[in-house]
Formats: structure tokens, sequence, C-alpha cells
């Protein structure tokens, strides 16, 4: 049982399965992605409270389920890393933040987009968007943790210990900023709510969700191959590879 | 006075910084009553050996044992019987002579200042105990970091480049010291660039760039 | 002969202590900090007292917040620059209890220190007399996780240059519940309701951190050392 596990520590063989499974996990997420934007974005009814503008739920909130998914795996890969000194997990970590940034920056613009119908405004402090905000700078602070090191090997062990405290602190977070909102409701609701979901808009929604989370992984693939070259340059088997 | 030494095994570490291979394979053994002093020039890794040595820092291959055990199983133990003497004199300028040893020798053992005093007069620096280290020459609180080896009572020292800043008189001190320690059954790793010439036979290792 | 915890724990106390008091001119910084950041608030917004005392908790907390953290990057940076963070390294004792020691030590002289001024600036906000006992508890709860907090950061940053920002930075988003309770705590104090639930979350959250917060600074420090 532990062998695939050690294999996988192995930086070759993760750079050859990666070039293989990218492909097929691209290719299911942008079958995915356009049939759920078809469908939700054009062929779904109309919300009964929210009309049209609803419909940025079929990308904001995949979205934000990817962000906290993708900080958890960094979380789980940094962990690896630390208890084990295994270096591919360090590789892994550090493909995976940029991801996760990305879609909570996607979370963020789209719930902006999402709020000017709704509140009349591009931004108010609902839980979820302030939520999402502080994991944008829990992101950051990895990335830059690791970039301010001038020594690689020790800036994979800094962002990772702080990628660990972060996920720690991350239900802690959420569960003050919802406290937070909870204390200071305004006239109007301000939470991006989602409407009751029926069969005909659920089945997009899910599509999108899977879609996103094979396009995470495909795109993981791609960078996880970057990361994997760069750390292992002076490795014999990269000079192999790269001329191959 | 030291005391004595279990057996230190370095064996076959490996340390990289970045990309630079800094340590590629070094091995050695130092018994009881022995001194190795590593040689090599600038940039071989002389100061990596000894923070491996002192556990500082751990190689990516290769062990260190003390007394047949790993250092990272002792700990404790290994610390305390070690004193790590880095090539910055590591005091507190802010503090006099006699608190910067309080405050270190104190850790690993509980001592009264009437030895530490001892120590700092053993080491010709008396009369910089009460003075903060900020007004001390460079040659002073060289001393001042050897009065702490001194009163550590440690069996194994790991100094770099112990010699700098002394005068004839203080890097003859030094030689003293170190015969005095073997003799009482320490043991040391030295690294100086220049020759340490003891009445004990000294052992060189030579890191080659 | 080798010394117990406790004896290095009060040893390391006395060194953190001894060494703070030889520069009281960097002990008072913070608290000056604190109170110039505080008197920004009234000159950039309005010094009607009745406004003042709305938005007095938040500045309090900010305030106090962004003191804390300006003192937070000396930890350990002393200590690494003249080298004796290595000898405390080898000293014997376990790591940890270096790094509690020395965290401890900068609570005492910097949120202790601000929690004692801050009548001073509540009176300058309009805070009532009344809101102080509770004030004062959260900003202790507050500043005391506040420097767990820090230690970590410290510890992740002290061989950088210009690490302070960054530490800033990662402690920063780590402190926003802190900041969102004791915040509430004070605002409640004020209007004379009561603070009790805004309390016992943050005192909740400063026993989790300083339970958790030790083993994670000293992981950072052991890999700054590395």
């Amino acid at each position: 049982m532990w062998t695939w596990f050690y294999r996988l520590a192995s930086p070759p063989y993760v750079y050859r399965i990666a070039a293989a499974f990218a492909p097929w996990l691209l290719g299911v997420a942008g079958a995915l992605i356009v049939y759920g934007l078809i469908d939700g974005l054009a062929f779904a009814p109309r919300d009964y409270q929210q009309g049209d503008a609803f419909r940025i739920i079929y990308v904001h909130v995949p979205a934000s389920s990817l962000s906290v998914m993708a900080y958890t795996l960094m979380a789980v890969a940094a962990a690896i890393g630390l208890i084990w000194r295994i270096k591919v997990a360090y590789a892994v970590a550090a493909a995976v933040a940029p991801i996760g940034a990305s879609f909570t920056l996607l979370t963020l613009v789209t719930g902006s987009l999402w709020g000017k119908p709704m509140w009349g405004t591009y931004w108010a402090w609902d839980p979820r968007l302030t939520s999402e905000l502080i994991l944008l700078f829990l992101y950051f602070g990895v990335m830059s943790l690791r970039a301010a090191f001038e020594d690689p090997n020790r800036g994979d062990r800094a962002a990772a210990l702080l990628a660990i405290v972060g996920v720690v602190n991350v239900p802690i977070i959420h569960f003050s900023v919802v406290w937070w909102n909870s204390l200071h409701q305004g006239a109007t609701i301000l939470k991006l709510g989602k409407p009751q979901i029926d069969a005909s808009m659920a089945l997009p929604l899910y599509a999108m969700l899977l879609g996103f989370l094979l396009f995470f992984g495909g795109v993981l693939c791609l960078r996880l191959r970057g990361e994997v070259l760069n750390r292992e340059r002076q490795a014999s088997w990269v000079r192999e590879a790269v001329k191959s | 006075m030291s005391a004595h030494s279990k057996r230190l095994d370095v064996d076959q570490v490996h340390v990289f910084r970045g990309d630079r291979h800094v340590l590629q394979g070094v091995s050695l053994k130092l018994e009881a009553g022995e001194i190795v002093h590593v040689r090599g020039p600038n940039g071989t890794g002389k100061t990596t050996l000894l923070r491996v040595a002192s556990g500082l820092l751990r190689p990516e291959q290769g062990s260190v044992r003390w007394g047949g055990r790993a250092i990272g199983e002792v700990r404790a133990e290994y610390q305390a019987a070690l004193a790590y003497a880095s090539h910055e004199p590591a005091l507190k300028s802010d503090l006099t002579g006699l608190e910067n040893l309080r405050f270190t020798v104190g850790l690993k053992r509980s001592v009264a200042d009437a030895e530490l005093r001892e120590a700092l007069e053993q080491a010709g620096v008396a009369g910089c105990a009460d003075l903060p280290v900020r007004v001390l020459s460079a040659g002073q609180r060289r001393r001042v970091t050897m009065a702490r080896i001194l009163a550590m009572r440690a069996a194994l020292w790991l100094l770099d480049e112990p010699f700098t800043n002394l005068d004839t008189v203080g890097g003859q001190l030094l030689t003293q010291m170190l015969d005095e320690h073997l003799r009482q059954g320490g043991s040391a790793l030295v690294v100086a660039h220049q020759a340490v010439t003891l009445k004990a036979s000294v052992r060189p290792l030579d890191l080659a760039a | 002969m080798s010394i117990g915890t406790g004896a290095a724990l009060s040893l390391l106390l006395r060194r953190e202590l001894c060494l703070s008091f030889r520069r009281p001119d960097q002990l008072l910084q913070p608290l000056v900090f604190f109170l110039i950041v505080t008197t920004l608030f009234p000159l950039a917004l309005s010094p009607e007292l009745t406004l003042l005392r709305e938005m007095s908790p938040g500045v309090l907390w900010v305030a106090a917040l962004l003191a804390s953290l300006l003192s937070m990057d000396g930890l350990f940076r002393g200590d690494a620059e003249d080298g004796t963070l290595e000898q405390l390294a080898l000293s014997g004792q376990s790591l940890g209890v270096v790094v509690v020691a020395k965290t401890f030590a900068h609570w005492l002289v910097s949120g202790a220190a601000l929690v004692l001024v801050s009548p001073l600036v509540a009176t300058a906000l309009a805070i009532p007399v009344e809101a102080f006992p509770i004030m004062m508890l959260s900003l202790a709860l507050g500043t005391l996780t506040l420097s767990w907090l820090g230690a970590i950061g410290a510890g992740l940053t002290v061989g950088l240059r210009r690490g302070s920002v960054l530490l800033s930075l990662i402690v920063l988003p780590l402190a926003m519940p802190l900041l969102i309770f004791g915040a509430n705590a004070t605002d409640r104090a004020i209007g004379g309701e009561s603070a009790a639930g805004a309390l016992y979350f943050l005192a909740a959250l400063c026993v989790f951190t300083s339970s958790l917060a030790p083993l994670a600074a000293t992981a950072a420090l052991r890999i700054t050392l590395e």
C-alpha cells in the first residue's frame, strides 16, 4: 500500500504521470464547464426573487468552494512535506497557491458583479465576500513568504508552516466574520444567499463545480511539472527529460 | 575543568545550500582527549560542518552520533555536554560580561556568580565583568567568550575561528586552555585558518574546494 | 546539576526584561506610536465627541494592533543578528521554552504596557470610565493573543531583510478575529450592555492561540535557524 505513496514522492514519476493526467482532466473539465455555462446562463429558469442576476452563482459558488478546497490541499501538502520531508509535497503546495488565489479572486469579482444589481453597490461587507477577501490575504502571505527567501528550501518550509497555521485559522476567521456580520444587519439583507435550488438549476451548478474541480486538477498538473523541473534542475533525469 | 567526552561520529554528511553542494560526504571521528583541526579555503563549508556537528543544521544525508546515539535522540544531553563558539562573539552588547555569562552558562547548569568571575579572571578579563560588552574591544570580547567556554565545563568544544582578534598572549592562553581541556578528557573540533600547535597532537581535516 | 524548566523560564524571562529595560527608549516607542495613531483619527475625521465615541472601539483596537505589531519584529531579530540565538538554541533547554519566555516577556513590556496606557487613550476618544475594566480586559486578552501570533510571524521572517512589513502582512489576517471580538466587547461596554459573549470568544481564542502558537513559533524558528 505504501509503495504508491513512496512512488508519488519521486519527482520524475510525478513529472510523468502529471503529463498523462493533464489533458484528460482539462478535456473533461472543458466539457463540463461549457455545459454548465450554457445551461446555467441560457437555459435555466429565472429565479423568482433575483431575476437574471443570480446566474452568476454558476461561477461564484464553484469558485468559492474551490478557493477553500485549494487552500486545504495546499496545507495538507505542506504538512506532508514538513512531517515526512518529501520534496514533491512542497512543489505541490507551491503549485497550488497561485491557482487557489486566482479562484479566490474570481469569487470576489463575481461576488462584486452579483452585488451590483442586488445592493446597488460593487462591494458590501457580506460575510462570504469578507471571508474570501481574508483568504486572499492568507494566500498572498504564503506566496510572499516563499518568495522572500533566498534559499528556496527554507522558503518552502516557512511557507508550508504558514499554510498550516492559516488553515487552522480559516474556520476561526470564517466564524468570527459571520458573527460580526450578524451583529450589524442593516435593513437590507446583505448575504449573497443561494436561491432555492430547483433541479433544473442544480444540475448545471454541480456540473460547474465538478468542471472547476477537474480544471483545477489539470492546471495543477501543468504547474506541478514546472515546479518539479525547477526544483530538480540539478538532477540528471531533468536533462534527459528536457532533451526528449 | 572539563567533563570527559564521549565519542563523536560524523558520518558521510551532505549539505546543500540552494544549488551548492557545500559538504560532500564529510566524515570524522572524535574520541575523548582528541582534537581535530578543520582546514580549508574559504567557502568549503568549515562553519557548516561545525553547525552540523552542533545539531543546529540538519544534513540532507548522513548522521551525527554522540556516544553511539544520534544527536536528535539525545538532544538535551548532547547540548549540555557541548560548548559552541561561533565566529562572532555572540554576546549581548547591552549586558555586562558577567551577565552574558550568567544568562548562557546559567541555562546549562546552576552556577554562582563567583564561579563566573573566576572564569573571567582565568581568561584575563576580570575587569570586564561589570562593564557592558558594548565598550569592550574585540579582543576583550573574544576573551569573554573564552571565559564562557571555560565556565560551561563542557566535554566537547566546537570552536569556529577562536583565535580571531586575540593578541599573542591571548593566543597562548587559548592553546593552554585547549591542552588542559584535552588532558582532562575533553575533545575539540576547531575551525581555524592558521596553524594550531598544541602539546597534544592535532589531527587535521582538510575540506577541499 | 542541570537546571529545570521552571528555573530556565525564570532565567530567560529575567534576561529578556533585563535587555528590554536597558533600552528604555525602545520600550516607549510602541506606546508613543499608540498615542500618535489614536490622535490621527480625530484629526482626520472630526473632534466631535459623540462621533468619536462611536468609532472609539475601532480606533482604539486598530491602533493597539498596529502598535503591538510594530515591536514584534524585534522579538528574535536582535538575538539572531549578534549570534546569541544560536547559543540559546544550544543551551540544553528546549527551544520551546526559549520562545515562550521571550514572547511572554515581550508581551509584558509591550502589550501589557499598552493596556496600562489605554485609559489615557480612551479618555481622548470620549470612552466613558465605566467601560474601562472591560476595555482593558479585552485589550489584555487581545494583545496576548497577538503576541503569540506575532511570535509565529517573527519566527518565520527573522532571517529576512525588510522582514517587518512581511510580518505584518502575515499576522494581520490572522488577527482579524481577535479584532472583531475585542472591538465588539469594548463597544458593548461603552453602550452599557453585557460584553460577555464577545469576551468569552476572545478568551477562548486567547487560550487556543496560547496553547498552539508556541509550537508553531518554535517550528518556525527551527526552520530559520537551519
